[in-house]
């Protein structure tokens, strides 16, 4: 088990080293950067003061060396202008465009977004396996239609057209602000009982759309799995055995049906982040999702590169969990080798 | 007058589907006695399982009870019968019937019970939920019960899972579930179907002891005859859900009336079969005059055209999830065959002794570790791993297989036309109109109507999709079919069809099978040479009539000692089958028994009778 553990953990560093240096190229891939773009920019406008500012900045994150160099400076395992100073060593970087260090930028909206984001999760499992389990067990019933049918729909629709629609509505029906996570009258607020109430009943609406493709994909999975299950031989040996028909369910089939969702841990986690992008846009969320993609438009390649390397450490920790998970919840996977 | 513990009477239960409704059960009517065991035959598709489904109310959701009665007589509460018919399947009170009193065992020990739950588990379930006890409690009697079915270690079992447990201690473990809670009634839905021989007969007498111990009545329902000649005191054969006739064991078998029982009778292979007798098929199916077509060669029965030396091949397996361990398991050890031209050899042994690896390393699928296979098509003996180019085309050519799963070994997505000229095409035989007509040939070889060439696969029963199969296989015009337990997926009734077929075409064009099969009693009817292998040796090679008449090693006693044999004269010895090792070379007596690392060697005992026995320098050192 230790062996194990420590061979994963070996391969899930090489496989993060591989994806940093991916991550830190693809940013630079195109010609220049933030900073010379801005003092052209600068130069052109004669405003030389803030361009020796901007050369100054260039010296000190030293964006004048070699790509190469550079990329072991970001990860802490080259001495940069300041000495070893890196992801390795917990310095996150400095975002260009926002003109303040990344932890600054990056935090408040980190934490946002996992709550949506967490929000949405639990939303689309309490609904999705219950509904699951009823079209599943009620095969070709009229219920079984009709989940079926919102399930399309929830598919089908594009998830920004109906985030606009819903905006228009709770505003009109509820008088719930447009946009945001809470009203702007709390901005910069300190957080008490009112700002809480707001920020709850703005997240209902970012939940039900982000979380109606996730529940119609999920039920249409779990129905099919589920379906699997319920033919199985295993089943009618405990219905054989007078065991009721909600407890054999749950016992048998459904713990079988969960296996795939386990599995799926691994890529949640990331999505948990880096998901609902157009949504967040649209529905102006300060989530991380819309810092990302001004970041990756503008070149600010500190902050790009910290917010994807965070998703991937997330993508490598939740596959080790579902990995572990499936192990511990399936005696195949454990002891099946033997 | 005795009331019989179950009674079941004008029983109708239809199947509603997009064609209408099918009475899979029609009017049956009859009973069971307390203590004793009643059988129901017939073949797939009778209503066999359907009845016994309706009895423990566990009827698919597109069934239902029509008509009749199921009247339970339960001893232990001494209250009038129930009529299972009427309740309701999800009330409390079947559920209590069900797995209380009337338990049930299945067909398939693997997948009867579930993966992720130790059979411990699922095996105090049972009692947990009929019975108010404890969990040590319910531990204590699933230990007991665990050790009267037979588990060596019943402490380990309670913790293992299913999939950790051989096929034969799955199936005493779902004895075990069905017994714990001491039922009146244990219906055995096909309960041996899916073991080996031996194993099977193990089941059987085990089903026979602890009838004897509780008293419990025992319904089986099977599509062997020789496990009712040897396990009913009352048979009842069904037909399209019907009853064909019923009686006790001995009128059904000593003076069959129904035309329906005779041929049934017929259809199956049996050891006291006279030479030359031939299997009367349920159905009879019409092929073609085989004519010896332009392709015949000719064949001498001196001129091996398969030859098997010294091979072995050995698989490494990785132990353990964490570890790294590996493990190493002599699948094919030092096997040396001859397939001599237009004959059948059989290879018959239990599963894993290495039958199907042998046979992947003729096809050359597999790469043996040692030894060498050559092949002579009458130009003179080629080493068949060295081959390549067109050599190994023709060789492809010459070899081919037929599986086991006619279900499985078909194309779905492709009509039969494809399926039948594929090898053609592969092999760039014929213009397309000389492959149209081939195939119409092929279908009219095995017995298929030649406008089914459009059709596809699931339009087809088990037999008439093995025998495509075989047309697939014939084909390329090959001299040797590598037939891999052909019949041992098919009903009794097709069985007999198929195995006829294969004879036929053996006489008409001069093929060589490698006939690999666990039933004895089949190789029996179509090999010549019989070699009986496990555990990767070939343990005994002889003509059949010496094998069945002076078997030698231990090995094949006990196998042909454990086949049931639809002959109500020749019973099981049960009690020459309990000790169980038979499979295991140092279990063997002297001189057989081989030690790790002796693979013995063959003694002739006979002409064309050769048995292994350890070998010389082992005897002189013990």
């Amino acid at each position: 088990m230790i062996l194990f553990l420590a061979r994963r953990i070996g391969t899930m560093a090489v496989t993060l080293l591989v994806i940093s240096a991916l991550v830190f190229f693809i940013i630079k891939l195109p010609p220049g950067d933030f900073l010379t773009n801005q003092i052209a920019e600068l130069r052109a406008q004669g405003e030389a003061a803030s361009a020796a500012k901007a050369e100054f900045l260039i010296k000190q994150y030293g964006l004048d060396l070699p790509v190469w160099q550079q990329y072991l400076v970001w990860i802490g395992v080259w001495p940069g202008p300041n000495g070893f100073s890196g992801l390795l060593e917990g310095d996150w970087g400095w975002s260009f465009e926002f003109d303040r260090p990344v932890p600054e930028v990056v935090g408040d909206a980190l934490w946002l977004t996992l709550l949506i984001n967490l929000v949405v999760v639990v939303f689309v499992h309490v609904m999705a396996i219950p509904i699951a389990i009823y079209s599943a067990t009620r095969q070709y019933s009229i219920g079984d239609y009709v989940a079926t049918f919102i399930g399309y729909i929830g598919l089908a629709t594009p998830s920004f057209l109906l985030a606009l629609i819903m905006l228009y509505y709770t505003n009109r029906w509820f008088g719930v602000s447009i946009g945001g996570l809470y009203d702007p009258r709390f901005s910069g607020q300190p957080w008490d009982m009112a700002k809480l109430r707001s920020l709850m009943s703005h997240l209902v609406v970012p939940t039900l759309v982000i979380g109606l493709g996730g529940t119609a994909a999920m039920i249409r999975r779990m129905r099919a799995n589920l379906l699997d299950e319920l033919g199985k031989q295993y089943f009618v040996t405990a219905k054989a055995k007078g065991v009721g028909p909600t407890r054999a369910l749950l016992k048998y089939p459904f713990r079988m049906s969960l296996n795939p969702f386990i599995a799926d841990i691994g890529n949640l986690l990331p999505h948990l982040v880096s998901g609902s992008v157009l949504v967040s846009l649209v529905l102006s969320l300060p989530t991380v999702g819309p810092i990302l993609l001004a970041a990756l438009k503008s070149q600010d390649q500190f902050l790009a590169g910290f917010i994807l390397m965070f998703v991937a450490v997330l993508t490598v920790v939740g596959m080790l969990i579902s990995d572990l998970l499936l192990a511990l919840l399936d005696p195949r996977i454990r002891i099946g080798g033997r | 007058m005795i009331v019989a513990l179950l009674s079941v009477r004008d029983l109708g239960v239809e199947i509603r589907s997009d064609l209408g409704h099918v009475a899979a059960v029609d009017g049956l009517s009859f009973d069971v006695p307390r203590g004793k065991t009643v059988a129901i035959v017939g073949e797939s598709g009778s209503g066999k399982s359907v009845t016994a489904q309706a009895v423990m109310q566990i009827l698919p959701k597109v069934a239902g009870i029509t008509r009749g009665q199921i009247l339970f007589d339960d001893p232990a509460d001494g209250k009038k019968p129930v009529d299972i018919a009427t309740i309701d399947p999800l009330s409390e009170r079947m559920r209590q019937i069900r797995g209380g009193r009337i338990a049930m065992i299945f067909q398939e020990p693997m997948t009867s019970l579930s993966p992720l739950h130790t059979a411990g588990d699922q095996v105090t379930e049972a009692l947990r939920m009929h019975a108010d006890v404890s969990d040590s409690e319910a531990r204590e009697s699933a230990l007991d019960v665990f050790r009267r079915v037979g588990f060596p270690d019943p402490k380990r079992a309670l913790d293992t899972y299913p999939f950790e447990l051989s096929g034969g201690l799955r199936q005493r473990a779902m004895i075990a579930m069905a017994l714990i809670t001491r039922p009146a009634l244990l219906i055995a839905d096909e309960p041996t179907t899916a073991l080996d021989v031996t194993t099977q007969a193990q089941i059987l007498d085990l089903i026979h002891e602890l009838q004897a111990d509780t008293g419990m009545s025992v319904l089986l329902i099977t599509h062997d005859l020789g496990v009712v000649a040897n396990m009913a005191d009352e048979v009842v054969v069904m037909y399209r859900g019907r009853r064909m006739e019923a009686g006790a064991r001995e009128d059904i078998f000593r003076r069959p009336g129904h035309p329906y029982l005779k041929a049934l009778m017929r259809a199956v292979p049996r050891f006291a079969m006279k030479p030359g007798e031939r299997l009367t098929p349920l159905r009879e199916v019409k092929t073609s005059p085989l004519r010896p077509g332009g392709s015949a060669f000719h064949c001498d029965a001196n001129r091996n055209v398969l030859s098997i030396r010294d091979v072995s091949k050995t698989f490494t397996l990785r132990s353990g999830w964490f570890s790294g361990k590996v493990r190493t398991v002599h699948a094919v050890d030092q096997v040396s065959l001859s397939l001599p031209c237009g004959t059948t050899l059989g290879l018959v042994g239990e599963s894993g002794c290495g039958k199907t690896t042998l046979s992947k390393i003729i096809s050359r699928a597999l790469k043996p570790d040692g030894g060498q296979v050559t092949f002579d098509d009458g130009s003179g003996p080629k080493d068949v791993h060295t081959l390549d180019g067109s050599s190994l085309t023709a060789y492809r050519r010459a070899v081919q297989f037929v599986f086991q799963d006619p279900f499985s070994s078909l194309n779905p997505r492709m009509t039969v036309y494809e399926i039948l000229t594929e090898p053609m095409k592969i092999h760039g035989i014929g213009t397309s109109d000389e492959r149209f007509e081939r195939a119409k040939a092929l279908l009219e070889m095995v017995g298929l109507d030649r406008r089914s060439l459009r059709r596809y696969p699931h339009s087809f029963s088990g037999g008439q999709r093995q025998r495509l199969g075989i047309a697939r296989a014939l084909a390329l015009e090959p001299q040797v079919l590598l037939c891999d337990e052909p019949v041992s997926a098919l009903d009794v009734s097709v069985q007999a069809q198929v195995l006829n077929l294969l004879k036929d075409l053996q006489a008409a064009l001069g093929l060589s099978y490698l006939f690999v099969s666990h039933n004895l009693a089949v190789v029996d009817y179509v090999a010549d040479t019989i070699a009986v292998m496990c555990r990767g040796h070939i343990v005994e090679e002889a003509s059949k009539e010496a094998l069945f008449r002076e078997p030698a090693h231990p090995y094949t006693k006990a196998l042909l000692a454990a086949v049931p044999d639809p002959d109500i004269d020749r019973p099981l010895d049960f009690a020459k089958l309990r000790t169980g090792r038979f499979s295991d070379p140092s279990a063997w007596p002297e001189p057989y028994r081989l030690v790790e690392g002796d693979h013995g060697a063959m003694t002739a005992i006979g002409p064309d009778h050769r048995v292994r026995t350890m070998s010389e320098s082992r005897r002189e050192a013990a």
